[in-house]
C-alpha cells in the first residue's frame, strides 16, 4: 500500500488565516502548548493561594475565623489534586510536551493536530468542572487528595454530597483529555522524526516526556476506573469500595465492598504519576544542565536506559504507599524491595548530572541556577524517600510531617524548580524576548532558600510525631512549644515564598511586552528547536525544508571546533574548525 | 539504510535495537495504526482494572455470589437453557470479526463495494449484539436486578454486571458508528483521493479488540 514516512511527506502547509483559527481553535502544537501552560499556571496559582490559607491555619490556629475545619480539609484536597494533576501533569506533558516534541525531533506538528486541539479544550473543561465544585452546595470535596473511601463519600466529610462527584467527573474528563494528547505525543515521537533523527539522538527532554506519557497512558486507566466505581458508589448506591457501615447512628445501605481495592487502584495510578511528573523534569533538566555547562551530558545512553528502567519499575512499587493499610506483610517486603531498587537508576541520573557539571564551563544563568537548585532539592527528597521506602521506618513516620516534607521536596519543589528552569530556558524561543535576568535571579534565590526554610523544619516536626492533615494540634504532651513556634515560622516563610512568585509572574508578563529581542539561539544550544528559521517558530516550524540531523544533541565544546556548540543539523563539512585541528569527525553516533 | 543511520555493529539483538530506533520512524506503518495500537493497550488497562475490581469485590463481598448459569438462563420450549443468549451473542460478535477481516482483505484490492458491504455487515452484527445486550439488561431489570441490589445474592453482582457490560457495550456502539462512518466514506471514494485505505485496517484493529475483550468478559463473568 502506498505509504511514505512522515519525514518524507511534502504536504502543502495551510496557514491558519483568521485570529480564531490561529490563536483559539488552533491546531498548531505551539499554540496548544501555550494554552495548556496558561491554564495550568493559572489554576496552579489558585492552589498556591490554597496552600497559603492552610499554612495560616496551621501556623496560627484559632486566629482565622474564616477557616473552618471543613474549609481546611477542602483547601488540602484541592491544593494537592490541582498541583499534582492539573498543574504538574498538564504543564509538563501538555505544555512542554506539546511545545518541545515536534520542535526537538524535527516535525512540523503532532501527527494528529485535531485530536491535540480537542485535548486542550477537554482539559479546560475538566478544569472548569473542578472550579465549579467550589460553588456547589457543600463546597469542594475535603477527602484529602487521595480521596480514600469510605470517608470520601460518607456524610461528615466536607463536600461528600456534590463536591466529590464534581471531583471524580473532573478527573475522568481530565484523563480523556490526557489520553487524546498522550496518544499524539507517543506516536509523534515514534513515527514523525526527521531524517537522521534516530531515537538515540533525541534530546533527553523528548525521552523523558515520551516515557512519562507512556506511563500516563497505562496508569491513568486505574484512576479512571476507580473514579467510575466511586461515582457509582455515591450516585447509584453500589458497594465497590463501601463495606457495611454505620454512620451517625444510621446503617448505610452498603455492604461487602473493599476500601483497600480503591487504594490499590489509586496507587497503581498514583505511583507512576510521581514519575509522570518526574521523568519530564529529569529530561528537561538534563538538557538545561548540559547547555549551560557547555558540556555534553554525561552518559547519554545510561540516562536513556535509566529513564526506561524507572518507568518500568514505577509500575511495581505502588503499595509502598499502603504499608499501614493492613495489607499482607509479605507484600510490604516485596514493595520495599522494588522501591529501593528504583533508587539505583535514579541515583545514576543524579551522578550523571553532577558529572556533567564537573569541569564544565558553567554559566550561572537563571535557568542554570534553577537546574542546579533542582539537584539539591532532588537529592534531599530522594534520600528521605529511602527512609520511607523501608516498612519498619515508614510505620512510625506514616501520616506525619516527615511524609509531607519528603513528598513536597521530591515532587513539589523539585519539579517546580525544573518548571521554572524550563520556562526561563525556553522563554526566549517561545516569545522571542529575553526575560529580566536580575528579577530571575532574585526569584531563584528567594525560592530556593525559602524551600529549604519551609521543608527542613518539617522533617524535624515529623520526627517529633506531629501528624499531618490535622486542623489544629491542640495541647498535647509530645509536641513542645518549640514545635508550635516552628510551625508558625514555616507559615511565615511559606507566605513569603508564595508572594515571591509574583516576581516570576511580573517578569514573564513584563518581558512578554517590554523584553529585549533574544535572537534565535541566545544560549548557544545544539538541539533543533533553537535552529528554526523564525523565532518564535512559525506554523509548520521549519519553512520549506525539514532539518536533517547529523549528530546527537550534546555536541558542546567539541575539541578543535571554533564554536563551543555544533547544532544537530549542521552538516559535518560546515563545521568550522580551529587552525591545525584537522577536519571535523564528530561522534560515531 | 542511509549514511545517516546508525551502523549495526553487533549481533541479532543489536540489529533489533538499531532497526527500532532508526531515523524517521520506529514502525514501518502509517502513524494512525501505531496510534490505534497504543490506544488499545491503554484501553486494555481500563478493562483489566474493571475486571480485577470485579474479581476483588466478588471475593470481598459477604453474601454468596449468584450462579451465572441460572441467572443468565433463558426459558426455551419450557426448559431453562443456561447461557444460551450469551452464547448466541458471543457467536455473533466473533462472526463479526470474520466479516471485518474480509473487509480488510478487500481493502487491499480497493474493492469499494465489497469493503463497504462487509463493514456494514460487521456494523449490523455489532448492532445486533448491542440489541441483545439491551434485551438481557431489560430482562434482568425486570427480574429485579439493580446496580445496588439483586434477588439472587451479592449486590456486587449487579453492580459489576451493569458496569462492565455497559462499558463494553459502549465500546461496541462507538465501533458501530465508527465502522458505518468509514464504510460511508469508502463508498464516497474519500480514500481513493487520499490513495490510502489504511483506515479500514485501523478500524478493524479496534473492532477485533472489542471482540477480544468480550471473550475475557465472557470467561471471567459468565463462565466463572
Amino acid at each position: 500500500m502506498a505509504y511514505v514516512p512522515i519525514a518524507d511527506q511534502d504536504h502543502a502547509l495551510h496557514d491558519p488565516q483568521s485570529f480564531i483559527t490561529k490563536y483559539i481553535w488552533s491546531q498548531d502544537h505551539k499554540v496548544i502548548a501555550i494554552q495548556y501552560g496558561t491554564i495550568a499556571i493559572l489554576v496552579g496559582l489558585l492552589a498556591l493561594v490554597l496552600s497559603g490559607l492552610m499554612r495560616l491555619q496551621l501556623g496560627y490556629p484559632d486566629s482565622f475565623s474564616f477557616i473552618a475545619p471543613s474549609n481546611y480539609y477542602q483547601f488540602i484536597t484541592m491544593h494537592g489534586m490541582i498541583m499534582v494533576i492539573y498543574l504538574l501533569t498538564a504543564l509538563f506533558l501538555g505544555g512542554f510536551g506539546n511545545y518541545l516534541i515536534p520542535l526537538q525531533i524535527g516535525a512540523r506538528d503532532m501527527v494528529f493536530p485535531y485530536l491535540n486541539m480537542l485535548s486542550v479544550w477537554v482539559y479546560l473543561l475538566s478544569v472548569i468542572i473542578l472550579m465549579a465544585s467550589f460553588f456547589v452546595p457543600g463546597g469542594p470535596t475535603g477527602a484529602g487528595w487521595t480521596l480514600y473511601p469510605p470517608q470520601a463519600i460518607s456524610r461528615g466529610t466536607p463536600g461528600a454530597d456534590l463536591g466529590i462527584i464534581f471531583m471524580l467527573v473532573s478527573l475522568a474528563v481530565f484523563i480523556i483529555a490526557f489520553t487524546m494528547g498522550g496518544l499524539n505525543y507517543v506516536t509523534t515521537v515514534l513515527q514523525a522524526r526527521t531524517k537522521g533523527m534516530t531515537m538515540m539522538r533525541m534530546p533527553l527532554s523528548v525521552w523523558g516526556i515520551f516515557v512519562a506519557t507512556i506511563l500516563g497512558l497505562f496508569a491513568f486507566p486505574a484512576l479512571f476506573v476507580s473514579a467510575v466505581m466511586m461515582t457509582f458508589d455515591k450516585l447509584l448506591g453500589t458497594s465497590f469500595f463501601m463495606p457495611a457501615m454505620v454512620s451517625m447512628g444510621q446503617p448505610l445501605g452498603h455492604s461487602g465492598g473493599s476500601p483497600v481495592l480503591f487504594q490499590h487502584l489509586f496507587w497503581f495510578f498514583g505511583h507512576p504519576e510521581v514519575y509522570i511528573v518526574a521523568l519530564p523534569a529529569f529530561g528537561l533538566v538534563s538538557d538545561i544542565l548540559s547547555t549551560h555547562a557547555r558540556k555534553n551530558i554525561f552518559g547519554y545512553r545510561m540516562m536513556v536506559w535509566a529513564i526506561i528502567a524507572i518507568g518500568g519499575l514505577s509500575f511495581i512499587v505502588w503499595a509502598h504507599h499502603m504499608y499501614v493499610s493492613g495489607m499482607n506483610p509479605y507484600f510490604g517486603f516485596f514493595f520495599a524491595f522494588t522501591t529501593l531498587i528504583i533508587a539505583i537508576p535514579t541515583a545514576i541520573k543524579v551522578y550523571n548530572w553532577v558529572l556533567t557539571l564537573w569541569h564544565g564551563n558553567i554559566r550561572l544563568t537563571v535557568p542554570m541556577l534553577f537546574a542546579i537548585g533542582f539537584i539539591f532539592t532532588f537529592i534531599h527528597g530522594g534520600l528521605t524517600g529511602l527512609f520511607l521506602g523501608n516498612v519498619t521506618v515508614d510505620l512510625p513516620l506514616s501520616d506525619t510531617y516527615f511524609v509531607v516534607a519528603h513528598f513536597h521536596m521530591v515532587m513539589g519543589v523539585s519539579p517546580i524548580l525544573v518548571l521554572f528552569a524550563a520556562i526561563y530556558h525556553w522563554f526566549p524561543k517561545i516569545t522571542g524576548k529575553m526575560f529580566n535576568v536580575a528579577l530571575g535571579k532574585i526569584h531563584f534565590w528567594l525560592t530556593f532558600i525559602g524551600a529549604f526554610a519551609i521543608y527542613l523544619p518539617m522533617h524535624y516536626l515529623g520526627f517529633l510525631g506531629v501528624p499531618r492533615r490535622y486542623y489544629a494540634m491542640g495541647n498535647t504532651e509530645f509536641m513542645p512549644d518549640s514545635a508550635m513556634a516552628l510551625n508558625a515560622h514555616i507559615t511565615q516563610v511559606a507566605i513569603f515564598v508564595g508572594i515571591v512568585q509574583l516576581i516570576f509572574i511580573v517578569n514573564i508578563l513584563w518581558s512578554l511586552f517590554k523584553g529585549k529581542p533574544a535572537g534565535s539561539n541566545p544560549w548557544g544550544a545544539t538541539s533543533l528547536e533553537w535552529q528554526t528559521p523564525d523565532t518564535p517558530p512559525k506554523h509548520g516550524n521549519w519553512g520549506p525544508q525539514l532539518p536533517v540531523v547529523y549528530r546527537w544533541a550534546y555536541e558542546y565544546s567539541f575539541p578543535g571546533a571554533k564554536d563551543d556548540f555544533i547544532p544537530q543539523n549542521m552538516p559535518p563539512e560546515d563545521v568550522a574548525m580551529l587552525d591545525g585541528a584537522g577536519k571535523y569527525k564528530g561522534h560515531s553516533e | 539504510m542511509t549514511d545517516l543511520s546508525i551502523e549495526n555493529t553487533g549481533g541479532r539483538l543489536n540489529s533489533i535495537v538499531v532497526d527500532w530506533s532508526d531515523e524517521k520512524q520506529a514502525f514501518h506503518v502509517p502513524w494512525g495504526k501505531v496510534m490505534m495500537w497504543i490506544f488499545l493497550i491503554s484501553d486494555t488497562f481500563i478493562f483489566s482494572c474493571f475486571l480485577i475490581g470485579y474479581m476483588n469485590v466478588r471475593k470481598s463481598t459477604t453474601e454468596p455470589w449468584p450462579y451465572p448459569s441460572e441467572v443468565f438462563a433463558l426459558e426455551l420450549f419450557g426448559n431453562p437453557v443456561p447461557l444460551i443468549l450469551i452464547a448466541i451473542m458471543t457467536f455473533i460478535l466473533i462472526t463479526s470479526s470474520g466479516t471485518m477481516a474480509l473487509a480488510v482483505r478487500y481493502s487491499h484490492f480497493r474493492d469499494k463495494q465489497k469493503i463497504a458491504l462487509f463493514m456494514v455487515l460487521t456494523a449490523l452484527f455489532g448492532a445486533t449484539f448491542v440489541g441483545m445486550q439491551a434485551f438481557e439488561w431489560s430482562k434482568l431489570i425486570a427480574e429485579g436486578v439493580r446496580p445496588w441490589t439483586n434477588p439472587f445474592g451479592a449486590a456486587q453482582f449487579g453492580s459489576s454486571f451493569f458496569m462492565i457490560t455497559g462499558f463494553h457495550g459502549l465500546h461496541v456502539s462507538v465501533g458501530v458508528i465508527y465502522l458505518a462512518t468509514v464504510a460511508l466514506k469508502v463508498l464516497k471514494g474519500d480514500y481513493d483521493r487520499k490513495n490510502n485505505y489504511e483506515i479500514v485496517e485501523i478500524a478493524g484493529l479496534y473492532w477485533h479488540f472489542v471482540d477480544l475483550v468480550w471473550v475475557f468478559i465472557f470467561a471471567f463473568f459468565y463462565l466463572w
